[in-house]
């Protein structure tokens, strides 16, 4: 029984279940699941669909975060990705063609690769501390994607494009199978090569990690360009969603979110172990809330008052003063009576 | 009594003025980077545009950018204890619609005001007690603190709110000329709240206890500086800038609107950081921030007056900032090396 | 006689009232005793040194007389009154101040303020920065400083960064001042300039503790000192009276007889070609122009005191530290080690000192550990297979008798022992040529100490080649075939072990000289 309760993702799997039961008793239509076309629709599948960007950020945030580093810039490269993919489709001429899309696609998420990589070489040669890196494309990310895009949100119509957010395969959304593929080969990946150990160890220990002979540098980089990358894709569903590049509102917050998605699944923010399932649950239950609050009538906009709730309610689970002040209050309780309460045994160094 | 020789004696004897000035004020450097950054696009635009520097451009320069200016001077305070505050852009458009709302309510401005500049503390002292108390790490506090003032904001109304009161309007159009140069009393608080903070960090001991804090909490700790209080107060400090920074802005526009100041706290950041505050922590100066607003300012006007976009001005300043990080990270990893 | 007891060397001091003084003194982590009933005195105006290996409880003691550690058993009295610390602010406010060796000062803020923080002269509420300017140079000039003192401290050497912090700790009412290891970064000239201050604090009346792995400087500038092993007192005894070589027996002692030795063969004779030959070898000041040459089936045992360049040696023949002079020949060619993966790659594999921050990666598994380096030679996408990770690390647990045998257990929670066997273990996995280890006995209990030992003679008689660095002297002779002998960053002398016993090196290590047992003059 305690090695469940112990176990990194017993927490995580537990408010998502409380979210979705609050949600299934108060709104009976939420669980309803109908079956249109071959398609599935209903509030279950729009939380799988809408919770693709973020998934794809969230993962590579992870990542990153288990180097012990972060990425602030992701929502910067998503607006720029979705510039980059929009103009071009924009301007081809023919933007109901597969292949124009697909170019413009590929195209895009190379440009986010190679913002990645920009990132990684801050971090990994220059030594510059993350958070600062990552807010210099933070800054002028947003202000390369009005360039691109004039100023103006460019809008298309193109079918193909379209379907990135909107189509269907096999029942499912195409963008929560696109989602749930990455988070399938990053897992697969990381777990199945040597790379998600060594990460960890970097993360954990970076000097006993070099003096074992880890090459850290690579493991850095490429943790910034996967974030990098998997943005890119994010832009593009994004943009796909509301047929346009709006490079304000693209990806916005959505760094904040990823990492607190991040921090629910139970990796720490220290860096070191991390947990792909456990951000995937977290970022369910990222989507799960947004749903709930927009169900209770609350407009989207001041939801962000309930999630600074949930990030004060996760930091305080989390932090070690609120731990020892309950390990004193049960052991006061199981002294009830008899001896004093034993005073705090750890000696401070 | 034998004298300890510091400096070699050939090199004391030479510049004796130099050598104590660098001595004593070695973190001014990037400063005067900045300033000199400054005067070179002054100087710079002045022979592009030819019309460039001017009383009335100047006057506006300080105007169009008070609402920034004032969230610098406490993102200053913040950032040289080693923090940071990511929540300034929202509580500045919390607080900025919450005094539209309630004068639009009939709540007189001297009720208003003082309710707002409250509002913005209690949330940066939220933020506080999280970071002291609870070991968060600033990004995430500040974060939840952005989270809810940003939500607060739309709460408080979901779209902009005109301000009508003529009390606050005053503030803004009111004009004090002296010829061509102009300010007017948004422009003054701005000024006096650069003024107070340098004070306070300069020369009070709660603003020599920041920058022991931003030099080595521990050491700060071990000489018996009130380490706890001083985090916290940072915090709360950044909070009323922010309010203030609300009034500032909701009087220049003349309106409240929930989506204002979004980024806004990332400019605030590279304008501290253009200044020659290091993100670090334990160096950097008021006076130093207010010419990196300065700097910002310029830049947004200068392509104002090229014409171009406006996303140019965002994608400069964070080129600048990143050369002034690299160049930072270079020094302080040469001083690393020889010690 | 009463009232002589105050200053110089001639009186005696031993009968003036203790100005400090810890009585059955016992601080406790976890199950062991950091420090086991200690006795502890300081008398008023005399310099006093701590002496101890690592681990021998010095920085306890300190931090108890500091405030910085509750004592779990027994009284600290300052000037005859029972006194409690709750911090070492309240400490410094009862007249104890500490100069630590990391100087706990602010870099970024100028002298002056560095030594009246939290007690600036005041001025219409702010801070009174002349008059703090003029105390200052006051203070400074005390002290034989001219420096200004509105310059920023982090602008000046570490040898005047370290008298501004005493400068802070006497301008106070100080009555004890602690200097911990003072002189570790300072040259000649400038300990002799500390010398001369701390002699005129003593004619003040104030007690310093000098606590310092230098013994001629403790020689030179102390009156008593207070030897410690283990969390115990061994002795208290005056510089005059003791004669150094007896003061290293009492530091390093005589191993119980139970750790069973294993008798080794002697080394086959020296026509062997080295494996490994390191000449001039210079990292910074730690370690000088030194020659080791270490063969293959032989151990290399290093001694020397704390600070003779042994870790420094070690680092850079495992590669972890850039020689700044000197080569290193492998197999008679000159190789660069630009990195520790560059020399695991060439079979030379280094153990650190510091298990916990150098060593053990804590949150991961013990089976994790084992294989971290191996798989960082393999590469990124070459993952060792699971199974085959299994066995290995099943493998090396059971030889070396890492307990408990839990391969997913949490390596932080294992013992000392346990957690250098796993280091040992992740070493050993590469195959390597060269073992460097580093103080690899180092606090863990008897029975994992003579594992180890065992251990580095059967790698020996298989082949390897190992350097085994260790403060125990006994340790170094029985384990190692031949013995290097570090001084003062230094290698002094290379012998057989068979050739010397403990007391010849540890003559060595501790430089007896014609004048040494005098005292001061």
């Amino acid at each position: 029984m305690t090695r469940i309760l112990k176990h990194r993702l017993f927490w995580p799997l537990i408010a998502l279940a409380v979210l979705l039961a609050i949600n299934a008793i108060t709104q009976p239509r939420f669980m309803k699941i109908t079956v249109r076309d071959g398609e599935l629709y209903g509030a279950l599948i729009d939380i799988l669909r809408n919770s693709a960007p973020l998934m794809l950020v969230a993962l590579g945030m992870t990542i990153v975060i288990a180097t012990r580093g972060i990425d602030l810039s992701v929502g910067a490269i998503m607006a720029v990705s979705g510039a980059v993919g929009l103009t071009i489709i924009d301007s081809s001429g023919s933007p109901e063609n597969l292949g124009t899309v697909a170019v413009a696609v590929v195209v895009a998420v190379l440009v986010a690769l190679v913002l990645g990589v920009w990132n990684g070489f801050l971090v990994s040669v220059l030594k510059i501390q993350p958070i600062i890196a990552t807010l210099v494309l933070m800054l002028a990310g947003r202000g390369v994607a009005l360039l691109i895009t004039g100023g103006f949100i460019t809008t298309v119509n193109s079918g193909p494009f379209e379907f990135i957010a909107s189509g269907y395969i096999l029942g499912l959304p195409f963008a929560f199978l696109l989602a749930m593929a990455a988070v399938a080969a990053v897992g697969i990946f990381e777990r199945r090569t040597a790379l998600g150990v060594l990460t960890e160890a970097v993360g954990i220990n970076p000097e006993a990690s070099r003096l074992a002979g880890v090459r850290s540098r690579s493991i850095i980089w490429s943790a910034y360009v996967l974030s990098g990358t998997l943005a890119g894709v994010a832009g593009i569903i994004y943009a796909s969603n509301i047929k346009a590049a709006d490079a304000n509102a693209a990806g916005l917050f959505i760094e904040l979110n990823a990492i607190l998605a991040v921090v629910l699944g139970g990796t720490s923010l220290m860096g070191g172990k991390f947990s792909i399932a456990g951000t995937v649950i977290g970022v369910f239950i990222i989507q799960t809330l947004e749903s709930t609050i927009l169900f209770l009538g609350v407009p989207s906009a001041q939801s962000p008052v309930f999630f600074a709730a949930v990030v004060v309610i996760v930091v305080l689970v989390q932090s070690p003063r609120v731990h020892r002040a309950g390990r004193h209050f049960t052991q006061a309780i199981r002294n009830r009576g008899s001896s004093p309460v034993p005073a705090d045994s750890e000696v401070a160094a | 009594m034998t004298t300890m020789e510091i400096a070699p004696p050939e090199r004391a004897a030479k510049n004796p003025g130099l050598q104590t000035f660098l001595g004593r004020h070695a973190s001014l450097m990037p400063t005067f980077a900045a300033l000199a950054i400054l005067i070179l696009l002054f100087v710079g635009a002045q022979i592009y545009f030819g019309n460039f520097i001017s009383a009335r451009n100047i006057s506006a320069l300080l105007l169009d950018n008070a609402y920034l200016l004032i969230l610098a001077v406490g993102m200053t305070f913040v950032i040289v204890t080693g923090g940071i505050d990511l929540s300034v852009g929202s509580v500045m458009a919390f607080t900025g619609i919450l005094l539209a709302k309630m004068l639009g309510t009939g709540i007189p401005a001297v009720v208003a005001v003082p309710t707002i500049l409250v509002g913005g503390a209690v949330i940066g002292l939220l933020i506080g007690v999280l970071v002291q108390y609870f070991n968060v790490q600033p990004f995430i506090a500040s974060l939840a603190g952005l989270f809810l003032a940003r939500g607060l904001a739309y709460v408080v109304s979901l779209s902009s709110i005109k301000v009508e009161d003529t009390s606050l309007l005053w503030l803004q159009s009111t004009r004090l000329k002296v010829g061509d140069w102009y300010i007017t009393p948004t422009g003054i608080i701005a000024l006096l709240v650069v003024v107070v903070g340098a004070l306070v960090m300069q020369f009070t001991r709660f603003g020599r206890t920041i920058y022991a804090i931003g030099g080595s909490e521990s050491s700060a700790h071990l000489m018996g500086l009130n380490v706890a209080r001083t985090k916290v107060m940072v915090y709360v400090i950044s909070g009323v800038c922010a309010g203030l920074a609300g009034l500032v802005l909701t009087a220049y526009t003349g309106a409240g609107y929930p989506r204002n100041g979004i980024g806004t706290e990332l400019d605030a950041i590279a304008a501290v950081v253009i200044g020659g505050t290091l993100l670090t922590g334990g160096r950097g100066y008021v006076l130093g921030s207010m010419i990196g607003v300065f700097v910002y300012g310029s830049i947004t006007t200068v392509i104002s007056f090229m014409g171009a976009e406006q996303s140019w001005t965002r994608i400069i300043v964070g080129s600048l900032l990143l050369l002034f990080i690299v160049v930072q990270r270079a020094i302080v990893a040469r001083s690393e090396r020889r010690r | 006689m009463p009232g002589q007891g105050f200053t110089g060397h001639n009186g005696r001091m031993d009968q003036a009232p203790p100005l400090l003084e810890l009585a059955g003194a016992t601080v406790r982590f976890g199950a062991d005793a950091a420090l086991d009933n200690v006795d502890f005195r300081m008398l008023p105006g005399e310099v006093h040194s701590l002496i101890g290996e690592n681990g021998a409880g010095k920085s306890t003691l300190i931090k108890a007389i500091t405030g910085a550690l509750p004592l779990d058993a027994g009284v600290l009295t300052l000037e005859g009154e029972v006194r409690h610390f709750a911090s070492p602010h309240d400490a410094q406010l009862a007249g104890i101040s500490t100069v630590y060796q990391e100087i706990e000062l602010l870099p970024n803020l100028s002298v002056a303020e560095n030594i009246y923080l939290g007690r600036e002269p005041r001025r219409f509420g702010g801070v009174d920065a002349r008059a703090m300017r003029r105390d200052a140079r006051a203070v400074l000039s005390e002290l034989g400083l001219d420096i200004d003192p509105a310059s920023i401290l982090g602008t000046h050497a570490l040898a005047v960064q370290q008298l501004v912090a005493i400068a802070r700790a006497i301008s106070t009412e100080v009555k004890v001042l602690v200097l911990d290891e003072p002189t570790s970064s300072l040259d000649l000239d400038e300990v002799a300039e500390l010398f001369r201050v701390i002699r005129e604090l003593k004619q003040r009346g104030v007690a310093i503790l000098f606590v310092s792995h230098f013994l001629d400087q403790v020689y030179e500038i102390c009156d008593r000192l207070t030897v410690l092993r283990d969390g115990k007192l061994v002795g208290e005894f005056r510089t005059d009276e003791l004669l150094r070589i007896d003061l290293v027996h009492k530091m390093l002692g005589h191993e119980a007889a139970e750790i069973r030795g294993r008798q080794r063969e002697p080394a086959a004779q020296a026509d062997v070609q080295a494996l490994v030959s390191a000449r001039g070898v210079t990292v910074g000041t730690g370690i000088v122009d030194a020659d080791v040459d270490l063969v293959e089936g032989e151990v290399l045992g290093v001694a020397g005191l704390l600070g003779s360049g042994r870790t420094e040696l070690a680092r850079a023949i495992g590669g972890i530290d850039q020689l700044q002079a000197g080569v290193i020949r492998i197999e008679q060619k000159d190789r660069h080690l630009g990195s520790p993966a560059q020399a695991m790659s060439i079979g030379i594999v280094y153990s650190s000192e510091n298990r916990r921050t150098e060593g053990i990666v804590s949150e991961l598994s013990v089976q994790e550990n084992i294989t971290l380096a191996l798989q960082a030679q393999k590469g990124f996408f070459r993952r060792i297979k699971p199974a085959r990770q299994r066995e290995l690390a099943a493998s090396w647990v059971e030889a070396l008798g890492i307990r408990p045998p839990d391969l997913d257990r949490r390596a932080g929670t294992l013992s000392g022992g346990n957690q250098q066997k796993l280091m040992l273990a992740r070493l050993l996995a590469l195959a390597p040529r060269l073992l460097v280890l580093d103080e690899p006995t180092r606090g863990i209990d008897v029975g994992a100490k003579a594992d180890i030992q065992n251990l580095v003679g059967e790698l020996a008689d298989n082949g390897l080649s190992v350097m085994f660095i260790s403060a125990e002297l006994e340790e170094v002779l029985r384990v190692g075939d031949r013995v290097a002998i570090l001084r003062d960053g230094r290698v002094v002398e290379t012998r057989s072990s068979a050739d010397v016993t403990v007391d010849s090196v540890l003559a060595l290590v501790a430089r007896p000289d014609e004048s040494e047992s005098e005292g001061e003059a």
